[in-house]
């Protein structure tokens, strides 16, 4: 690992601190040769309103997508991505963003399909960076192309599929929308529109645990006994559990991934990308609607 | 099915320049939203919420005695897309007749040449507001 661990008391106590650093951290190491800031939002102009000094920009739609496929680009396309933004396999990628860093969280996992090794998010994303009056520029970094290895895309490690979910009833699956969401009587976030799914409800025997639940107001991550309280306690998951956690594209459920990957340090969690507008789209599958996780399905 | 002068000018800016410089265009057009009149600023129970956008949009249709349309939108600065579209939008129908506002064609959308560097969400949102104008138009012309 190219820079060490933060210190910091208040990541001390996460099962792995050297996954996320502070605004603070970020503003003191900035311009050092291999750390690479990455900035990844939901508006994909708004890196170019303003970014951290030096931060290249990553767009999830047009970078990350495979262009005609529902799935994400491959290994050839992925170092000619990092290639392209300067960035090299052995660099300290720092990646954060907007919403609460949903989006920073949604690339680190595509990252880490590629086994990008170290990777942080920085606590509190954009919106924090802009609370403490830290500075923005519009200046586009001057990056010389790095030589990104071909790596292949590991699609059984972190990544869920539906036939993955059909088989995980009964185990923990956590959906991490909004309560009206999970119930049912929207197919979408409260004030956003529908993104194509044609029923509304949950995965049978999943749990609704809101991804919001893991941060703070200022978009910060909660303590970790906050988190163990949410997820070990209330959502009854430990360290030995098969978890797979889905939202509505997957963007959401990689920010309740971090938490859970990085966060409480459960060994095994992968996020259902297909998600919500997969399942609730799909025929013959089960699907249970109302507050209860609803019994395991026969005959699926 | 009706244009304006407005709608052409914006179509042939986005057509004439390659994709990654399309982006760049939208930014432009996202600072050059006007600001609220401050009778609407006053008074934000008079706007109505675009639920398709998935930033806060507020949009408001005056039609005047000549018939003429007067859009008022607003949108926050840190959701540049959405306020971008907004900002097309007011520059494509403000002060057209109210019948060609209603008329307007709605291809107008796909002939910006976008589709593929937004995600389909935000294409929705830009639908929302232009349906939304109608609507209003229409419920003024009453």
């Amino acid at each position: 690992m190219s820079f060490p661990v933060e210190s910091n008391p208040r990541f001390a106590d996460y099962a792995h601190p050297e996954a996320i650093v502070s605004t603070q951290w970020v503003s003191e190491n900035l311009g050092k040769p291999g750390l690479v800031l990455v900035e990844c939002n939901e508006d994909i102009l708004l890196y170019s309103t303003g970014h951290i000094e030096g931060a290249v920009k990553v767009d999830w739609h047009t970078e990350l997508n495979h262009p005609d496929n529902r799935d994400y680009i491959d290994g050839e396309q992925m170092a000619a991505l990092l290639s392209s933004k300067g960035i090299s396999r052995e660099d300290t990628i720092v990646l954060y963003g907007d919403k609460s860093n949903w989006w920073a969280t949604y690339a680190m996992w595509v990252f880490k399909l590629f086994g990008h090794e170290d990777i942080r998010i920085m606590d509190g994303g954009r919106a924090k960076w802009i609370e403490e009056g830290r500075e923005l520029t519009k200046d586009l970094p001057t990056t010389a192309a790095t030589n990104y290895p071909v790596v292949t895309r590991d699609d059984s490690t972190i990544r869920a599929f539906k036939d993955d979910v059909l088989e995980h009833f009964g185990k923990p699956m956590i959906d991490v929308r909004s309560p009206l969401e999970y119930t049912g009587e929207k197919l979408h976030m409260p004030d956003y529109p529908n993104e194509g799914a044609s029923r509304g409800g949950h995965i049978p025997t999943a749990r609704s645990v809101p991804w919001s639940k893991a941060v703070n107001e200022d978009q910060t991550f909660k303590t970790l006994e906050e988190l163990n309280q949410i997820y070990r306690v209330d959502a009854g998951i430990s360290d030995s559990s098969d978890v797979i956690a889905y939202c509505r594209i997957g963007e959401r459920s990689s920010h309740t991934w971090f938490v859970l990957r990085y966060l409480l340090g459960i060994p095994k969690v992968r996020n259902y990308d297909g998600s919500w507008t997969e399942w609730g789209s799909t025929v013959r599958v089960p699907i249970v609607k109302g507050e209860e996780p609803g019994a395991v399905p026969v005959g699926f | 099915m009706s244009t304006t002068k407005g709608a052409q000018e914006i179509i042939e800016a986005f057509q004439e320049v390659p994709q990654n410089v399309k982006l760049e265009l939208l930014l432009e057009y996202s600072e050059a939203l006007p600001a609220l009149p401050e009778r609407y600023e006053d008074h934000p129970e008079l706007l109505e919420r675009v639920e398709e956008c998935q930033s806060p949009v507020y949009l408001f249709v005056e039609v005047d005695a000549e018939t003429t349309v007067h859009i008022f939108l607003t949108a926050p600065d840190e959701a540049p897309t959405t306020k971008g579209f907004a900002s097309i939008l007011q520059s494509a129908l403000d002060q057209e007749k109210a019948e060609t506002v209603l008329s307007f064609d709605e291809s107008f959308v796909d002939a910006l040449g976008i589709t593929d560097l937004v995600s389909p969400l935000r294409i929705r949102g830009l639908q929302g507001m232009l349906m939304r104008i109608k609507r209003q138009v229409k419920e003024k012309m009453l």
